[in-house]
């Protein structure tokens, strides 16, 4: 998506990413970027938070509106509203599922070899 | 305050995991584009583009391969499919859509006057492994269609 952004930039239309993937973002480089601290799935506010999405959606116009160059990245205010701790949950690899990801590996890369077979 | 998550080191210990020989090479630039306003946001249109898909996935094209699409911003999706995307599964859901795609909101900012319309339309890119292909082929579309919808600027929001 910060592709799709600079891309819409560098051809003149102004652009602001809300999302919950700071250091992709960053690393990639955007022109504006509301960052929302939530796991992945929810940019733009908790699930049936009509206030709170309201809220963020303020958060991203004022951006909008007021930054003055690129990589103008704003940190929402807005916390996960539970205490769920969900930070080490995404992606992390357990010891014991080591060996099922090797082999859920390997069975993709099975399946994309013989995806790429000619005829 | 608490450290956000680092999903670059995540991401790439678990293709690591999986055995993939060489890591995922994430895109950077040391150059950002930046385009001004040319008008108060009171007057703005804004369109809005999202990384999910259809209901029905009628974004694929005869081989399969997810394309960018268009929907209708009235009436709103009620949902839309996110399934194929990375988001965090265990943590939460997306059956609320305006938790991603944020129609609704924005148009309460449209009837209070912030934002000058919302577009017709909302569009929605596939997440691609070729960096290529987003760039050369589906950013342009997306730029295309907010053109069409005369959206002169644009939220983005990924899953």
């Amino acid at each position: 998506m910060s592709l799709v952004a600079r891309h819409l930039e560098a051809n003149g239309i102004p652009t602001v990413i809300v999302g919950s993937a700071l250091d992709i973002v960053e690393y990639c480089g955007v022109p504006r970027f509301l960052f929302t601290d939530f796991p992945l799935g929810n940019p733009c506010g908790p699930p049936w938070r009509r206030d709170l999405q309201r809220t963020i959606m303020g958060q991203a116009l004022d951006l909008l509106g007021s930054a003055e160059g690129p990589r103008t990245t704003r940190r929402s205010d807005i916390a996960w509203p539970s205490d769920d701790d969900w930070r080490p949950r995404y992606g992390r690899v357990k010891p014991e599922e080591i060996e099922r990801l090797r082999k859920l590996g390997e069975e993709r890369r099975e399946r994309q070899a013989e995806l790429k077979k000619p005829g | 305050m608490t450290e956000t998550v680092r999903y670059i080191y995540r991401t790439r210990a678990y293709y690591r995991a999986l055995g993939y020989p060489s890591d995922y090479v994430w895109a950077r630039f040391d150059e950002v584009p930046f385009a001004r306003l040319s008008q108060p946001l009171s007057q703005a249109r804004i369109g809005l583009v999202t990384t999910a898909s259809p209901p029905d996935l009628g974004n694929r094209d005869s081989a399969g391969k997810r394309q960018v699409w268009s929907g209708p911003v009235s009436p709103a999706p009620a949902t839309l499919f996110t399934a194929n995307v990375a988001w965090d599964k265990e943590s939460t859901h997306t059956d609320d859509r305006a938790s991603f795609l944020p129609i609704e909101a924005l148009q309460e900012r449209v009837a209070e006057g912030t934002v000058g319309g919302l577009a017709a339309r909302f569009h929605g890119v596939p997440t691609e492994y070729s960096q290529r292909k987003t760039m050369e082929i589906d950013a342009p579309q997306v730029l295309e269609r907010l053109r069409a919808d005369g959206a002169d600027v644009a939220l983005l929001s990924p899953l």
